[in-house]
């Protein structure tokens, strides 16, 4: 325990309205603490530099996980848990519920949220590589009013997104109705439980008539940010998966990503097995019609 | 040099079914208040990361790592930690299974271990070896290799047990 | 004493003795006590791997007063920790820091909380010199950073003519092999409390293996009479070799604290700390140079073992010393010479772990013998039978084998079990056509020598004693610890064995100088074979003390022998028996040639891995591992098979998962979230057979078997990941980015040559 807890205030004022007077009243002063899973890590290991923390966790207003017409709606406070255990993500959007379910091992599940995990905004993180194939919206709140936008403008760069210090991210929006025939995941880590990612890419796609009709792609651990492979996407569209397009698709992504060297990986291992993931996926793609 | 003192704050719970309360930062780890306010020291530290899972107690019901839970979030909860699996001194059905069937050895995992066995079977009554893996795989164990914990939880849900299973495969004798 | 008599509780599984306490939390280890007026210990470390301390300043912001601070120029006696070379390794640093993480200054505080910050506002000025940080660096011996040239020990070994052996070889096969450094990772995290008092001395309470070495060394740094240091393990959670010498530093620093505090103090290592500070294993590289003829039998055996021992000496002579003798495996070759060196470096110093120096150099052996087989042309397992040992012939240090042995029996049997045969077959015909995934099979065939290398059980001179009250309830007296292995209930069953009692009628003293006596170290594999023997030698006692006073008959009942113990402890006192380690007459060891009679016995094994390696991922899985070992007698099923397991996923740590990364000297990855050892998803399926062929050296046939599982995983892995990929990889750790090079890269050329030329290695 490297940090001296003495030192920290912590409140929890118990809903949603409070929480958001509060960093209303004090822009940047209050920093919101969910699940702890990122920042008791950092408590830990003395690294957490703010200093004045409000709980977000055991907000009803945060948590639920509800349905319309056209949407999906995860709270920001939802768990890992509560995403593995909802019967309407499993059914459409398996995607989450599997990612969920190796992030971390049962207790990490039990607290992280899904919300603490976007805000983070690590680039190896393992939620946003599927909300960003299944285009999700993210829906920003604070006393003023809330806003919503597409998830793939959140992120703007290493550890820096668009919201603002008087602002909670309220819910993530999944849109219903559209699923894809293909749908791919597979992450890539250091060991097969409690393993943070060293490459995974998720993939969604539909083939019509022998061509790619549609196709998303988006990796976690290649990019500074969890990001979209507009580029391979864009070399695939409209075209037959041969072996020459595949290899085109596997260029398209070398050039796109850049991943790193680190404690974890190397910069090379990354880029050529997220090519391989790449490769499954569009056998997969290639395979679906027949 | 140290900011001003902040407020202490007032932690009242249900530990191993008894109310108590502690008054302390409330950031203070729900670890660090298990044993240090309330001496329940069958709650270990191995990490203060969240990778070993010794410090496993369940909250409200929910396995968590406690050097990840700060007090204030563990107001008002139920906390249940090794020291009240068992009741009026009668082992508890996954202790005897991890003291027969050889899941502790140096025993430093084990109150951990044991918490996710029992979140597991309280949710999965019947898991198989992978949900077992599945399970266990947030609780390190540098000693066993896992086999005999796996067992372990493998007979917690089957009663009596088979003393062949006590033996390895097989021992020839020359 | 090699009965195979029927017993009644020896071969039995026997509760875990202290497994109540640790069931239901009321275990207590070190971190668990807290005593009056406890203040709490942290240590500021060297940031730089070597260089002269120019000042150390006490920055600002902290109120220094508050705390009580250490430095060398505190230390009443000796600066050194003692153990195997002397005026080696510093209690803290003085003029100068060899390695990254040196203890340089002790800081104690009342408030824990509040020593974090302080360590950090210290500061300490270098003059930074030259370090080296690998065997190679090392050997070059342009820096010295050791001794008069960098060399810690070196040992050389020579059986038969190796010179004139090469020109009778149909083939020659060289290669070179590789091991990593290899963290203990017990999850107990190192840590003492230290108590003074004028009257009593200095009181040490911590979690170790060896508190006699502690004993010595603070006697040494206190300057203190043997009676005035008392140390007491506490319930010590994970060990493996990591609480062998380390804990020897820790206890000395919490008592030169505790001494200028005037309080009890506590120091807990968090988990950066004892990853980054403390031992672990020697990373090694060993050289074979082998002749073999037309059907595979070995010539000649050249061997180079070299080890990066880190700064200081501390355990290295003797990890090098069984490092060397394992290093020729199994096998009987009539000329052998094995050159080994543990070579200094300015990384923290390596230390102990589970199989001391013979993973390392059985990676080599048992990788080179798949390279032997591939040049002849046989299979592996055929290489190996074709060379084993048998009973009669002589090892690498000419030690000849008295005791039965079976090799070929225990191949046919693991082959068998796991079904060897027909999954290469079958896994030879998928490989070729699936893409994705390439199964494949491995052998490893090793042995592991019991107890203290050579003459060491004869220094050790080991004592142990036993009491009995009225009530004829006995309690051990050993140094022997417990720490997970099952020492305590073995002792139980061998005392209730020999005594017919039960486990109950037993109790295991708590270890602790000042009530036990030194029965050695709890290392090297010694506790069942050496300690027990003597254990139950003095269970043999105390019934002749009971005898010569006509209180007991050569037959007796347990309620006889109570009444017995009743009788005695009324007439005369107190009941106690002892027993001293006796020299076996016909073991010989001439330490100057290191020649002769290693070990007084060997547990043999041969294990086969099966592997999945994902060539989209370039991860290599285990998916079952088998093993097939004699041990001797087991005394245990259930806590021996939890050994052999546990063993096993350290193994396969060390062969795939495990990697300490490495930045000038110091341990970069030193997280737990970071340095990655196998979970319950990820350990394989492991099937334990025993073989029992009781051996005459310890109690009811036992001989030793902690260490073993650790010795053949990584190998059996490597051959078998080479039979699945077709890629010869030759170091460890592994790491699917280290396949990735070789699979999805041109490939490189293999280390193996097969060449025509007599040279041995350079
Ligand atoms: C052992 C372990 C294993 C892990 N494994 C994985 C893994 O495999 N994959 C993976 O992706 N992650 C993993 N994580 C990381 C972590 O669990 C996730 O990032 C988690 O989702 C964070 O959520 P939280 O609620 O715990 O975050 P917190 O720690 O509470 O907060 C994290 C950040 O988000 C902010 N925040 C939280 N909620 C909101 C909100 N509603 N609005 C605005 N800001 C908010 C906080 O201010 C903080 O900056 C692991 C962590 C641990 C300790
Ligand atoms: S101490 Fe909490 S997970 Fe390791
Ligand atoms: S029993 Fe020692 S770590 Fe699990």
């Amino acid at each position: 325990m490297r940090s001296n807890v003495s030192e920290y205030e912590f409140i929890a004022p118990g809903s949603l309205d409070a929480v958001l007077a509060l960093l209303s009243a004090e822009p940047g002063a209050w920093t919101p603490m969910a699940g702890g899973t990122e920042l008791m890590v950092a408590l830990g290991a003395g690294r957490l530099e703010q200093r004045k923390l409000v709980s977000l966790w055991g907000i009803g207003e945060l948590r639920g996980i509800t349905a319309s017409a056209d949407w999906l709606t995860i709270g920001a406070g939802a768990t890992y848990t509560d995403i593995r255990e909802n019967a309407a993500i499993a059914k459409e959007f398996p995607l989450l519920a599997r990612s969920a379910s190796w992030t971390g091992a049962i207790a990490n599940q039990n607290r992280g949220t899904l919300g603490g995990n976007i805000v983070n905004a690590s680039p190896a993180a393992d939620s946003p590589p599927v909300l960003l194939v299944y285009e999700a919206e993210i829906e920003l709140v604070s006393a003023q009013g809330a806003r919503r936008m597409n998830y793939s403008e959140f992120h703007l760069g290493y550890k820096r997104t668009v919201l603002r210090p008087q602002e909670l991210v309220m819910a993530v929006h999944l849109p219903r109705g559209h699923r894809l025939p293909v749908e791919y995941l597979r992450k890539v880590g250091t060991r097969n439980a409690m393993a943070i990612s060293k490459v995974a890419l998720a993939g969604v796609g539909a083939m019509q008539s022998g061509k790619v009709q549609t196709v998303r792609i988006a990796a976690a651990s290649l990019r500074e940010t969890p990001a979209r492979l507009s580029m391979t996407e864009a070399v695939l569209v409209g075209h037959a998966l041969t072996s020459d397009r595949i290899q085109a698709a596997r260029k398209a992504l070398l050039q796109e990503v850049k991943p790193i060297d680190d404690v974890r990986s190397t910069a090379k291992y990354r880029a050529h097995v997220a090519a391989n993931l790449l490769e499954e996926f569009l056998n997969q793609m290639a395979a679906s019609e027949s | 040099m140290s900011a001003a003192k902040i407020q202490l704050s007032e932690i009242r719970f249900k530990v191993n079914g008894v109310e108590r309360s502690a008054t302390v930062p409330p950031m203070k780890r729900l670890l660090d208040v298990l044993r240090e306010d309330l001496a329940l020291t069958g709650v270990k530290e191995g990490c203060g990361e969240g990778e070993c899972g010794s410090c496993s107690v369940l909250l409200d019901g929910v396995l968590v790592n406690s050097c990840l839970v700060p007090a204030l979030q563990a107001s008002g909860c139920e906390v249940l930690t090794v020291e009240g699996l068992a009741t009026n001194g009668a082992l508890a059905h996954i202790q005897r299974t991890f003291l027969e069937l050889g899941g502790t050895q140096c025993g430093i995992c084990t109150p951990g271990m044991m918490l996710a066995a029992e979140s597991l079977l309280r949710k999965n009554p019947h898991p198989d070896l992978d949900a077992i893996r599945e399970g266990l795989a947030g609780n390190l164990c540098r000693c066993t290799g896992y086999m005999r914990i796996i067992d372990a939880v493998k007979h917690a849900i089957e009663e009596p047990i088979l003393t062949a299973d006590l033996a390895p495969e097989e021992t020839v004798h020359k | 004493m090699r009965d195979a008599t029927p017993t009644r509780i020896v071969g039995t599984p026997a509760l875990r003795k202290e497994g109540f306490g640790k069931v239901t939390g009321g275990a207590r280890y070190i971190d668990d006590i807290v005593l009056l007026g406890m203040w709490h210990g942290a240590t500021v470390r060297s940031s730089i791997a070597r260089g002269a301390i120019k000042d150390i300043r006490f920055g600002a912001g902290i109120n220094w007063d508050e705390f009580v601070i250490v430095t060398a120029k505190d230390i009443p006696g000796a600066n050194c920790i003692p153990l195997i070379v002397d005026n080696d390794q510093p209690v803290l640093a003085d003029a100068r820091v060899n390695h990254p993480e040196e203890p340089v200054v002790l800081l104690a505080h009342p408030d824990k909380a509040r020593l974090h910050e302080a360590v950090e506002a210290v500061e300490i000025d270098y003059d930074p010199l030259p370090a080296v940080f690998t065997i190679e660096e090392s050997e070059r011996q342009q820096t010295i950073v050791w001794g008069e040239d960098n060399v810690i020990k070196r040992f050389l070994v020579e059986k038969g003519d190796v010179d004139s052996a090469w020109q009778h070889a149909a083939h020659i096969v060289s290669g070179e092999y590789r091991t990593g450094a290899q963290e203990q990772l017990y999850i107990e995290n190192n840590g003492v409390i230290a108590e003074w008092s004028d009257a009593d001395g200095l009181i040490i309470r911590g979690s170790m293996q060896c508190p006699y070495y502690v004993h010595k060394a603070l006697l040494r740094v206190f300057d203190l009479p043997a009676e005035k240091v008392r140390v007491i393990q506490a319930e010590t959670g994970g060990a493996f070799g990591g609480k062998e010498d380390y804990p020897s530093l820790i206890a000395a620093h919490a008592g030169l604290l505790a001494l200028k505090a005037g309080r009890p103090v506590k120091i807990i290592y968090d988990r950066e700390e004892d990853l980054a500070a403390t031992t672990k294993r020697h990373p090694s590289r060993t050289r074979y140079r082998t002749a073999v003829d037309k059907d595979g039998h070995l010539l000649a055996m050249d061997i180079q073992v070299d080890l990066d021992g880190g700064a200081y000496a501390t355990v290295s002579p003797t990890v090098l010393s069984r490092a060397t003798i394992h290093s020729a495996g199994p096998y009987l070759c009539e000329n052998i010479r094995v050159r080994s060196h543990a070579w200094a470096t300015n990384v923290p110093p390596h230390g102990a772990f589970r199989g001391f120096g013979s993973p390392q150099t059985i990676f080599g052996i048992e990788r080179h013998m798949d390279q032997i087989a591939k040049a002849v042309g046989i299979s592996p397992e055929e290489v190996r039978r074709r060379n084993f040992l048998a009973q009669g012939n002589a090892t690498a240090t000419g030690q000849l084998i008295r005791d039965p042995i079976d090799l070929r029996g225990m191949m046919d049997r693991a082959l068998k079990v796991s079904d060897y045969h027909a999954k290469r077959a079958r896994f030879a015909r998928e490989n070729a056509t699936s893409s994705a995934i390439k199964h494949g099979m491995g052998i490893a065939s090793f042995m592991h020598g019991a107890g203290f290398t050579g003459s060491g059980e004869r220094y050790l001179n080991s004592l142990v004693g036993l009491e009995a009250d009225a009530s004829g309830h006995l309690t051990v007296l050993v140094s022997s610890t417990e720490f997970g292995q099952g020492t305590n209930t073995m002792l139980s069953q061998v005392v209730a064995e020999a005594l017919g009692l039960s486990c109950e009628d037993v109790s295991i003293a708590q270890p602790d100088t000042n009530r036990v006596p030194n029965s050695g170290p709890t290392v090297a594999s010694r506790t069942t074979m050496i300690v027990g023997r003597l254990v139950h030698d003095a269970a043999l006692a105390l019934a002749g003390i009971l005898r010569e006073k006509n209180l007991l008959s050569e037959e007796f009942s347990a309620d006889e022998f109570r009444a017995a113990c009743a009788a005695y402890t009324a007439q005369f006192g107190a009941l106690r028996s002892e027993a001293r380690y006796q020299p076996p007459k016909d073991i010989f060891w001439d330490d100057a040639k290191y020649q002769g009679d290693a070990y007084p016995a060997f547990a043999w094994a041969v294990y086969v891995a099966e592997v999945a390696v994902d060539t989209r991922t370039y991860a290599a899985e285990v998916v079952n591992f088998y093993t097939v070992q004699e041990v001797g007698r087991v005394m245990n099923p259930v806590l021996a098979a939890g050994q052999i397991e546990g063993g096993v996923a350290q193994g396969v740590g060390y062969a795939l998962y495990e990697k300490v990364v490495w930045k000038d000297g110091r341990m970069s990855n030193n997280q737990m979230t970071n340095y990655i050892i196998p979970t319950a998803a990820d350990v394989p399926n492991i099937e334990v057979y025993f073989e029992e062929m009781p051996c005459e050296h310890g109690p009811y046939g036992a001989k030793g078997l902690g260490e073993l599982p650790h010795d053949g995983p990584a190998p059996a892995i490597l051959n078998a990941i080479q039979d699945a990929a077709g890629i010869s990889f030759t170091s460890i750790p592994l790491l699917p980015e280290d396949i990735f090079l070789r699979m999805a890269e041109a490939p490189e050329p293999e280390c193996l040559e097969i060449v025509g030329s007599a040279k041995g290695p350079q």
